[in-house]
């Protein structure tokens, strides 16, 4: 058998807007796939071309080798799809709506416990309780058990983790990990950059163009240029200095930090990150720390986001 | 196809039925509710009846008669004159609601064998009001009639009636079954189309097209609970109308149902229409609204009798669904005729039925575009 997933040459517009521009890429089987970007990247259309909800304007696609235009049905019975924003009943209760959506894939949820226990075993003791009562994780986790009952061959999750918390974020990523680990194929997309460490590979997509294909720790690896980490005092006098650093290539604001990448190739990141301290100092910032560091996702996202074109477009 | 799966689909659709308590309450009060202030306000409004006499000879019977009128407190002589040429002025103007017309001979016969005659002429620009005027008027007859007849003295009274700017008026009985076609539509067009876009607003149409089910299935799915909630309403209205109004009910029972499972069907494929075309539940519910509710409810002979309407306007009641399950209804109720009588419009019925059903169906695309 070939790759779980095939794309080719993709593309899918909106009216004017081009949702997809041109994407090819293969998700093996048993691999967990992430697709890393931005709001209005087009992550969501192409989940809707993969489950056969859309059907793309150029370029092929196809699903357990199944054709997403010539063979819906078959794709229909054999993925396991959870839309962005959790699509549940909330006015039935956890067990209905996962006994519905059994019964809608013509199977029970007897049949389907096995591979769902892990997951479902969480929120059972609620099993009476309203879907709309349910925080955001337990919402998450009825919608995966929901997705997974009818023991699909692969599993595409669009967002799976937007409006839930931290502790959740992390319980779910667990869990598809055991789920990789049982052989089944996941395609999952998030814009949190943080989760994409935990796929085999990951595609950052932005602007309707996947920007780059890697494990998400050579993605960093790759990045040519000196980065050095800023802290300490006013973050926005800081930026607004940094900027004006003669080698500035780039300055962005990662939570507490400054990501600093100087234009210079060649310097050693240590030199710059002196250069920097004695810089700053002399612009009246005290304190401040400086500190060559590795490349993380986020970084090559910026970096790959800087380069791109500006991003056009915005389909849900 | 899976069975289970259809099952399944009902269950669930009947729980958010039964657990949206707001507008269950609503959907099953609305035709009970209707009945009840259709009939009461059909009531109130005929207390003080305008009444024109035409006596061109008065006499001891005439006044007589006349008496009778003032003492049910409901009739108000406003002209009394001997000529009728005064009835068409007033009528015009709206100064008389009803005209009392003696016949010259009318006391000479009333006292001989010869049938006595009168003429009750009443102003049906308000075909509802007209008819109730009319049914007083009558009663208040019949009953001097009968007192004549109690003092063994053998009358008879001819009474004439004519139906002034309206003159195919019909019965007061009239609004239950243009009642129970709006609420049907009600039910069955606007639910089904609020239903099958909140499916769509949340989500879960997504889910539910990424599935083996077939768009078919979905609709059908979707439909049959519906189609039971709008029969309960139509048992709630006719139980209420005959209840509280004493509507009669002289057809069959079983066919007037059958009717309404057809006509409810119209809606439904309607409302699975409406909500294919529109994309959030605030355009389902308003456009569901205008193209069924407004139709329905103005071109059907509920409100505005189809006799009174220009000639223009009345191939447009053609396309208004209520307007054949009204004839019907009407039909079956009141005049207890059959399938033989109604053929046509049981015919009309079924045809749109099967075209919107079949439009319905189509309508709906197995995937998102």
């Amino acid at each position: 058998m070939s790759n779980a997933v095939e794309v080719r040459s993709l593309s899918k517009s909106f009216a004017s807007v081009k949702a997809l521009d041109d994407i090819s890429f293969d998700v093996g089987e048993g691999e967990l796939f992430g697709l890393v970007g931005p709001d209005g990247a087009g992550k969501t259309t192409l989940f809707r071309i993969l489950t056969t909800l859309l059907v793309p304007d150029r370029g092929t696609a196809t699903v357990l080798g199944l054709d997403v235009v010539k063979d819906l049905w078959e794709i229909r019975s054999r993925v396991g799809y959870m839309p962005g924003g959790f699509a549940l009943y909330p006015d039935l209760s956890v067990a209905e709506n996962l006994e519905f959506f059994a019964a809608v894939f013509g199977t029970t949820v007897e049949k389907g416990y096995e591979l769902i226990a892990p997951i479902y075993r969480q929120i059972e003791p609620f099993r009476d309780r309203r879907a709309e009562a349910l925080s955001g994780g337990m919402k998450q986790k009825l919608a995966l058990s929901c997705a997974l009952v009818h023991r699909p061959d692969i599993l595409l999750l669009d967002e799976p983790t937007t409006g839930v918390d931290a502790v959740s974020r992390r319980e779910f990523w667990d869990q598809l990990g055991h789920l990789k680990a049982s052989g089944l194929t996941i395609v999952v997309s998030t814009p949190y950059m943080d989760e994409a460490v935990r796929c085999d590979r990951v595609a950052l997509i932005h602007g309707g163009k996947i920007l780059e294909i890697d494990p998400p720790r050579s993605i960093g690896t790759r990045y040519g240029l000196p980065l050095i980490a800023v802290r300490g005092g006013d973050r926005f006098g800081l930026l607004h200095a940094l900027r004006e650093f003669p080698h500035a290539h780039t300055v962005y604001l990662f939570g507490d930090e400054l990501h600093y990448t100087d234009s210079r190739a060649d310097a050693p990141p240590e030199t710059v990150a002196n250069e920097l301290r004695e810089y700053l100092a002399g612009r009246g910032h005290k304190g401040v720390e400086a500190h060559p560091i590795a490349a993380g996702i986020e970084d090559s996202f910026m970096e790959l986001m800087g380069s791109a074109p500006a991003p056009t477009a915005t389909a849900a | 196809m899976n069975r289970n799966a259809l099952r399944a689909f009902m269950v669930k659709e009947f729980r958010h039925i039964l657990r949206d308590r707001q507008t269950l309450t609503i959907l099953l009060m609305l035709p009970l509710v209707q009945v009840i202030l259709f009939g009461y306000a059909l009531r109130s409004d005929v207390r003080d009846i305008r009444m024109a006499v035409i006596d061109p000879t008065p006499d001891h019977a005439t006044l007589e008669l006349q008496s009778r009128f003032l003492s049910t407190n409901r009739f108000r002589i406003v002209t009394t004159s001997q000529t009728p040429d005064v009835i068409e002025p007033l009528f015009r103007r709206g100064r008389a609601d009803v005209a009392l017309v003696f016949d010259p001979d009318f006391a000479s016969h009333l006292r001989g064998t010869e049938p006595a005659r009168l003429l009750i002429a009443v102003d049906a620009s308000d075909p509802n009001a007209g008819t109730t005027y009319l049914s007083y008027a009558r009663a208040v007859i019949s009953s001097y009639q009968a007192e004549l007849s109690a003092q063994n003295r053998q009358v008879r009274i001819v009474t004439e009636t004519r139906m002034r700017f309206n003159p195919t008026l019909e019965s007061v009985n009239l609004f239950v079954p243009g009642l129970i076609a709006l609420v049907l539509v009600l039910v069955s067009a606007l639910m089904t189309a609020i239903s099958l876009s909140r499916e769509k607003e949340r989500g879960t149409m997504e889910v539910l097209l990424v599935s083996p089910l077939r768009p078919q299935q979905i609709i059908v799915g979707k439909v049959l609970p519906y189609l039971a909630l709008a029969f309960a309403n139509v048992l709630t209205a006719l139980l209420a109308a005959w209840a509280v109004f004493h509507v009669p009910f002289r057809g069959s029972v079983v066919l007037l149902l059958a009717e309404s499972i057809l006509y409810t069907l119209v809606s439904l494929a309607l409302g699975v229409l409406v909500a294919a075309r529109t994309s959030s539940q605030r355009a389902a519910m308003l456009t569901a609204a205008l193209v069924t509710m407004l139709p329905n409810a103005l071109l059907s002979g509920m409100i505005f009798p189809i006799a009174s309407m220009p000639t223009w306007l009345v191939p447009f009641t053609y396309i208004a669904p209520a307007r054949w399950f009204i004839v019907i209804a009407r039909g079956i109720m009141l005049k207890g005729v059959g399938l033989t009588i109604l053929w046509r419009e049981t015919l009309m019925l079924s045809l749109m039925a099967m075209l919107l059903l079949a439009a319905a169906m189509r309508s709906f695309k197995p995937r998102l575009e």
